[in-house]
C-alpha cells in the first residue's frame, strides 16, 4: 500500500508500482512499522476528532481538565487527611493529591478509551482498510492535553506558594512517556479481547476502581516498605506516580523497584501488541 | 494499455456462524497460541462460504459491474480485495491507489461540522490533508452544502448529509474506484448526480469495480459484468450476456426467497412469490401482462393480521404499497393456513423493481422486508425507461379548424 500522501498521477498507474497482495496468514504475523508511519495522519486525525467531540457543547470546555483532579483532591483531602491523616511527604496533601490524580485520571480515561477504541470504530474497522493499531494508539493522545492542562495548572499553584521544583522537573517528559507506554500494554490486550468479549466493558469499571486502590493516588507509596515494595512494583503506575511527585514535588525519587516496574510494563507492551497483531486480521469479521 | 491491476486467485472466505463468542478456552488458545506459536484446531460449528474459488482478472481502465443476488458474495470480494478482511484461502493482489468506498460517510461524527468531517472523512478514505484542501471548495460545491460548512452535521437534514459523504468520495483520486451500493442511498436527483460523477470518474481512464442491485446502473456505467451466486463466480463477460444471463437465471432457481418473521412474531411466512396467470413463478414477469404475488402465512395463533406489498423501483422509489385491510375490513384472524393474493394489472413500466413484504397487527410488526424479490418486467419501455408506470391514459382531443394570421 502506497502512503496515502503520496498521489501518482491521475489515470495512469506507474509501471513499477508495486502488487499489493491480500492472502492468508501464515504463522505470526509482524508488525508493518512503515505502513503504521504512512497512517500516522489518521491517527492524528482521529485523535483529533475525539478532543474536538469532547468539548462540543461544553461551557465549561477546558476547565473540566482542572476541575476533575481539583473536585478529587479535595475529597481525598477530606477523606485521607482529616479522619486517617496520612503523611504526603515534603508537598502539602492537596497538591500531593492533585498531582496523582492528574496523572490517575490520564491512565484511567485513556486506559478506558483504548479499550473501547475498536468497538466504538467498528465502522470504520468493517469498512475501511487501514492498520487497526492507529485506532487505539490515537485513543493515547487526547488525554495528554488534560494532563499537560492540569499539571501546567499545579506548576503555577507551586510557583505562587513558592514550593518551586528542583531540577528533576526536567524528567517530565521522560515520565510522561512512561505512562503512555504502561497504558499500552493493558490497553492493547483489553482491546483485542474486547472485540470479541464485550463482557470487557463490563469488568472494566471494577477494574479500574481495584486498580485505583493498588496505586498510590491517595496514599504515598512509601507506605509499603522492605520487600514488599518490589511487589508493590508489580503495578507499573505505582513508579510511573512517584516520578511525577520526583519531578514536581521533592517527593522522594523512584528506587531500584522502579526496574520491576519497567520490566512489567515494556512486558505488557509487548504482549499487547503481539496480541494485538495476531488477532487484528479477523477483527473485520468478528467485530 | 490492457495490463492487469487487479487479480484474484481462487479467493475463498469462510465465515463462522453462530458461536462467534465462544468459550474462554479460546481466549487461551489465542493467547498461547501467541507464546507457542500454534494454535488448537477447533472443529468449526457453521460455517459459510462467502467466496469459494472466485478467480478474475480485471485490465487498468476498465468499468466492471458485480451482481448477484444477497448473499451472493459480492460484498465480501470488495473487502477482500481492500484488504479489510483476510481470504480464508488464495490470494488477491491489487496495484495502484486504491479507493474503497463500501460505505458513504464513514466515520462522520455528527458533532462535527461539515468542514472538520470533510477533512476525517478524506483522511479515512485515504486522501492526504493537502489533497482535501485542494479539493474543498468543489466537495462543497458538489454537496451543495455552503451555506452549511460549519454547522455540526448533526443539524443537516438527511440529504445534505449524503450529498456531503458522497461528495468527499466522489472527489478522492484513486487508481482503483471500489464502490459498493453507495448508490441506493438518496433521492432520485442525487442519484443522477452521483451516476453522473461515476461516468466522469471512468471516462477519465481509471479502473471501476461496481456492485450494484440496480441492474440498469450497471448496464449504463459498465461494459463487463461479474456474476456472484452463493459464493461462486457464475458468469463473467460482456454485460449484456450477463445481465440476460442473471436475470432469466431467475426463473429455474428458487424464486420462493425465504422470508423470517421477528423473533416472537406468531406466524410463519411459508413462501413469497411472484407468477404470471398460467401459474408460472420467476422473477422475470411481462410488462403488457398482470402478474400475480403470492403470500402463504401459517398463523399460530389469533391476531389482528393485515398484510401489506411493496413495490419499489430499484432507484428507491415506492411505486404500491397494497394493504390487505384496504379492502377487507375484518381483521381478527384466526390461527391456520392463509393464502392471500394480490393481482398487480399491467401498469408498471418495463424494467427493474423489488418487492417486499410487510406483515404485522395494529401494534406490531411481525415480518418486514423491503426488498424481498428482484423482479424484472421484460418489454418495451417506448423509450422512457425513467418513468415508473405505463398506464396508457386515454387521452382526449377537441379540435376545431382556426385560420391563423388573419383578421
Amino acid at each position: 500500500m502506497p502512503a496515502p500522501s503520496v498521489a501518482p498521477a491521475l489515470g495512469s498507474i506507474a509501471s513499477d508500482e508495486r502488487w499489493v497482495e491480500n492472502r492468508p496468514t501464515a504463522g505470526r504475523r509482524a508488525l508493518d512499522v512503515r505502513e503504521l508511519w504512512a497512517f500516522r495522519e489518521l491517527a492524528w486525525f482521529l485523535a483529533s476528532r475525539d478532543v474536538r467531540v469532547r468539548y462540543k457543547q461544553a461551557a465549561l470546555g477546558l476547565c473540566w481538565a482542572i476541575l476533575q483532579p481539583l473536585a478529587g483532591a479535595a475529597v481525598l483531602t477530606l477523606v485521607f487527611q482529616r479522619f486517617t491523616n496520612v503523611s504526603s511527604g515534603t508537598a502539602s496533601y492537596q497538591s500531593f493529591a492533585f498531582c496523582g490524580l492528574a496523572v490517575w485520571t490520564y491512565y484511567s480515561t485513556s486506559l478506558n478509551s483504548v479499550t473501547a477504541s475498536l468497538v466504538t470504530n467498528s465502522s470504520l474497522v468493517t469498512k475501511v482498510y487501514f492498520p487497526r493499531l492507529a485506532v487505539p494508539l490515537s485513543a493515547l493522545l487526547p488525554g495528554l492535553i488534560d494532563l499537560g492542562v492540569a499539571l501546567t495548572v499545579l506548576l503555577v499553584g507551586l510557583l505562587i506558594f513558592g514550593q518551586l521544583p528542583g531540577i528533576a522537573v526536567l524528567t517530565l517528559p521522560l515520565w510522561t512517556v512512561a505512562l503512555v507506554v504502561a497504558t499500552i500494554g493493558p490497553g492493547l490486550l483489553l482491546a483485542t479481547l474486547n472485540v470479541r468479549y464485550r463482557d470487557v466493558h463490563h469488568a472494566f469499571g471494577l477494574l479500574i476502581q481495584l486498580w485505583f486502590f493498588a496505586s498510590p493516588v491517595a496514599y504515598p507509596s512509601t507506605v509499603v516498605d522492605g520487600g514488599w515494595r518490589y511487589v508493590y512494583a508489580l503495578n507499573p503506575v505505582s513508579t510511573v506516580l512517584d516520578g511525577f511527585r520526583w519531578a514536581l514535588l521533592k517527593a522522594p525519587a523512584p528506587g531500584l523497584p522502579a526496574a520491576v516496574s519497567a520490566a512489567v510494563a515494556a512486558v505488557l507492551a509487548w504482549a499487547g501488541l503481539r496480541y494485538f497483531v495476531a488477532a487484528e486480521r479477523r477483527f473485520s469479521d468478528i467485530i | 494499455m490492457t495490463s492487469p491491476v487487479i487479480s484474484v486467485d481462487s479467493v475463498s472466505k469462510r465465515y463462522l456462524l453462530g458461536e462467534q463468542h465462544s468459550s474462554v478456552r479460546d481466549v487461551v488458545d489465542d493467547l498461547g497460541g501467541i507464546l507457542r506459536r500454534r494454535r488448537g484446531r477447533r472443529t468449526p460449528p457453521n460455517e459459510l462460504w462467502a467466496l469459494r474459488d472466485v478467480s478474475l482478472e480485471v485490465d487498468e481502465g476498465e468499468a466492471v459491474g458485480i451482481i448477484g443476488r444477497n448473499g451472493a458474495g459480492k460484498s465480501t470480494l470488495l473487502k477482500v480485495l481492500t484488504r479489510i478482511t483476510e481470504p480464508t484461502a488464495g490470494a488477491s493482489r491489487t496495484r495502484g491507489r486504491m479507493g474503497a468506498l463500501l460505505e458513504v460517510g464513514t466515520g462522520f461524527h455528527t458533532e462535527l461540522t461539515g468542514r472538520e468531517n470533510v477533512f476525517l472523512n478524506g483522511a479515512i478514505i485515504g486522501m492526504s490533508r493537502r489533497e482535501v484542501r485542494r479539493r474543498f471548495d468543489e466537495i462543497v460545491e458538489f454537496a451543495a452544502v455552503e451555506q452549511f460548512i460549519d454547522t455540526p452535521v448533526k443539524r443537516y437534514s438527511s440529504g445534505m448529509y449524503l450529498r456531503l459523504a458522497f461528495a468527499v468520495a466522489a472527489h478522492l483520486d484513486a487508481d482503483i474506484m471500489v464502490v459498493d451500493e453507495v448508490l441506493a442511498v438518496g433521492d432520485a436527483e442525487f442519484q443522477r448526480k452521483c451516476l453522473a460523477k461515476m461516468a466522469e470518474v471512468e471516462r477519465s481512464g481509471r479502473t471501476i469495480l461496481f456492485v450494484s442491485h440496480n441492474i440498469e446502473a450497471v448496464a449504463r456505467l459498465c461494459q463487463r459484468v461479474v456474476w456472484l451466486d452463493r459464493g461462486h463466480l457464475v458468469l463473467d463477460g460482456p454485460t449484456n450476456d450477463v445481465v440476460d444471463g442473471y436475470l432469466s437465471s431467475s426463473l429455474e432457481s428458487d424464486t420462493g426467497a425465504p422470508i423470517e418473521a421477528e423473533a416472537g412474531a406468531p406466524l410463519i411466512v411459508e413462501r413469497f412469490q411472484v407468477r404470471d396467470q398460467d401459474g408460472r413463478v420467476g422473477m422475470v414477469m411481462r410488462r403488457n401482462e398482470p402478474f400475480i404475488i403470492e403470500v402463504d402465512v401459517l398463523l399460530q395463533h389469533e391476531v389482528d393480521l393485515d398484510v401489506s406489498v411493496v413495490v419499489d423501483t430499484v432507484r428507491g422509489g415506492r411505486l404500491l404499497d397494497e394493504a390487505w385491510t384496504d379492502t377487507n375490513a375484518q381483521r381478527k384472524r384466526p390461527p391456520g393456513r392463509y393464502r392471500f393474493t394480490l393481482v398487480v394489472p399491467p401498469v408498471l413500466n418495463a424494467g427493474d423493481y423489488s418487492v417486499g413484504l410487510w406483515i404485522g397487527s395494529s401494534y406490531d410488526t411481525y415480518v418486514w422486508v423491503e426488498s424481498a424479490i428482484l423482479l424484472h418486467l421484460e418489454g418495451e419501455t417506448h423509450g422512457r425507461p425513467e418513468r415508473g408506470l405505463q398506464l396508457e391514459l386515454r387521452w382526449d382531443v377537441d379540435y376545431e379548424p382556426v385560420t391563423v394570421g388573419q383578421s
